[in-house]
């Protein structure tokens, strides 16, 4: 399958052969393509700015041109508790997947190098959750952990759980559905990196006598490091945009509404699209901010 | 006791990531067996096995059409985006020309994106020019957010190919179009066949996109979430279990033949 788009170090383009000058044909094969984002990717950020910054008009739904900034300061007033807690969500679901993929990346990487076949069977378990449409497994969790479900009535029945409390609804639900929807994300670049680490400097450690602990963590972390970047990129920035795993259908409640939820809403159902706008470019712009900390960082510039 | 710490620490690994296997696989294999739950109003406690529900797929209001709906957006996009998509992965890796890190950026961008604004920049660009939400809007959304996938996916197999190749081809007089039609293009098939089906899984499972942009128009995610505030019929369960079968099959077969090429590779190398 195509793991290129998950591929934890930068695309195989550094040895580009016979690179020619014909520029009419590049730019044939180019144009149509770039004619086409341009349409439906930059200019519908461009119609986002124009109408964050709109006024209501004559009737519901109904907005003018205007250069309204104060929707922001209204938005953010409003929502920005929601914008907090998409945040925090993300990174928490985010450190979570990290905890539970990097082992397993390296069980399937390192400890099933020798076994072709049981890696191949490994990175399928890992995607397989890709194939079952994505709500329908958000919604199983949902079922598993509904409160006739064996689950709950279990840890009652344990006093690990009030007789009162739900698992469902609670943010504990919500950031547990955000872990679970984007670990493949995580797991598989970790996985191209560690696929690819040479033993021979680990086994260079160990006969320094560097304790398994430091060799793991000054030599097998520092040469993961890109499948760990892509990887929380991956996570965090899906995780901190969704509205499925919030939402009151799925495993969310009210207390739980992430950004994604208002802008829906604001959108869909009230027809406000000066605040969804809004929301959607603090929302990007907060992103970029944080992605280019994040890779500076970390020091891994050739991401692209 | 020595030994049963030394037998864990040794294969701790190993139960650890039996288990997370085992975790991952939990709403999968909820999603399988309701599907054949002999369900009445609700699919959400076990009522007994039947086959019913995967005889009479379609005897759930509206979830055949979903599906097919789903299809239809999935293969027009899928042709769409890969096709624009090869285009330009051939041009970055074959081509010097202006504005080179202009389009690495704006190929980038899309994929760093969150859905959800993608979805509300469409949204608002379709409701200004007028354009009434339907399939096409649909369809216009899921080619903007593969093509960026198709060009990652079909970029690094054009780098792989050895240029010694097409050179062969250009030293036995053939004209550029049959260098490329017999030669590089049946090289990039490997690459492109995995860019379309990454383009249509994508599009085949994509929601949030979906929702603001398709209006009436009902997609089979689009179908599960209005579903999910009274209850999803198992006829749904019926068609997600189906189609995940379907891809792991297509990736088992895949990854088998692959593994047999490079056995035979060995044996004559």
């Amino acid at each position: 399958m195509a793991f290129g788009a998950f591929s934890g170090t930068a695309a195989p383009v550094a040895t580009e052969p016979a690179v020619r000058k014909r520029s009419k044909v590049a730019l044939v094969l180019l144009l149509p393509g770039i004619l086409y984002l341009g349409l439906f990717f930059l200019v519908p950020f461009v119609q986002l700015i124009i109408t964050s910054l709109q006024a209501p008009g004559l009737d519901i739904g109904l907005y003018v041109n205007a250069f309204k900034i104060d929707n922001y300061a209204i938005v953010v007033q409003a929502y920005g508790s929601h914008i907090v807690r998409s945040f925090s969500y993300a990174l928490i679901a985010t450190i979570l997947a990290l905890a539970f993929s990097y082992p397993l990346a390296y069980f399937i990487g390192v400890k099933l190098r020798r076994f072709p076949l049981l890696q191949a069977l490994g990175l399928t378990l890992v995607i397989a959750p890709f194939f079952i449409s994505f709500l329908l497994r958000t919604f199983a969790w949902k079922q598993v952990f509904s409160d006739e479900g064996a689950v709950v009535t279990g840890l009652k029945a344990l006093s690990l759980m009030g007789s009162d409390d739900h698992f469902t609804g609670t943010p504990f639900a919500v950031i547990f559905g955000l872990t679970y929807n984007f670990i493949p994300f995580m797991t598989l670049p970790i996985y191209t990196s560690l696929e690819k680490l040479d033993l021979r400097y680990v086994e260079a450690g160990n006969d320094l006598y560097a304790s398994p602990v430091k060799t793991f963590w000054f030599i097998t972390i520092p040469l993961s490091m890109p499948g760990i970047v892509s990887g929380s990129l991956l996570t965090f920035i899906p995780a901190a945009g969704d509205y499925i795993n919030a939402s009151g259908q799925f495993l969310g409640g009210s207390d739980t509404q992430m950004i994604g939820n208002v802008i829906e809403k604001n959108f869909l159902e009230l027809q406000n699209y000066p605040a969804a706008a809004a929301l959607s470019l603090i929302l990007m712009a907060a992103i970029l901010v944080l992605v280019g900390i994040y890779v500076k960082r970390s020091g891994t510039e050739d991401l692209i | 006791m020595r030994h049963v710490s030394r037998f864990f620490s040794r294969y701790l690994i190993w139960i650890y990531s039996i288990l997370a296997f085992a975790f991952l696989l939990v709403p999968i294999a909820y999603t399988v067996v309701f599907s054949f739950n002999d369900y009445r109003r609700s699919n959400i406690t076990w009522r007994g096995f039947t086959l019913d529900n995967w005889i009479n797929v379609c005897n759930a209001q509206g979830v055949c059409e979903a599906f097919a709906n789903s299809i239809l957006v999935g293969v027009v996009a899928t042709l769409l985006a890969t096709t624009l998509g090869t285009m330009i992965a051939i041009a970055l890796v074959r081509y010097r020309f202006k504005f080179r890190n202009a389009t690495t950026l704006l190929l980038f961008l899309p994929m760093a994106t969150p859905e959800v604004v993608l979805g509300a920049g469409l949204a608002a660009e379709f409701l200004t020019a007028g354009v009434q939400k339907g399939a096409l809007t649909v369809i216009l959304a899921h080619t903007m957010f593969c093509v960026s996938f198709v060009v990652v996916t079909v970029r690094a197999r054009v780098a792989g190919i050895d240029p010694a190749l097409e050179e062969a081809g250009r030293d036995l007089y053939a004209s550029p179009t049959q260098v490329f039609l017999r030669v590089t293009f049946p090289l990039l098939l490997p690459g492109i066949i995995a860019a379309a089906l990454l383009s249509f899984a994508l599009s085949f499972d994509d929601f949030i996109i979906t929702n603001f942009n398709s209006g009436a128009f009902v997609t089979f995610p689009k179908f599960v979430y209005t579903a999910a505030a009274r209850g999803i019929p198992a006829e749904a369960n019926v068609i997600a279990s189906a189609v995940f079968f379907i891809a792991i099959i297509f990736v088992v077969v895949s990854q088998l033949s692959a593994a047999a090429r490079r056995k035979r590779l060995a044996k004559q190398g």
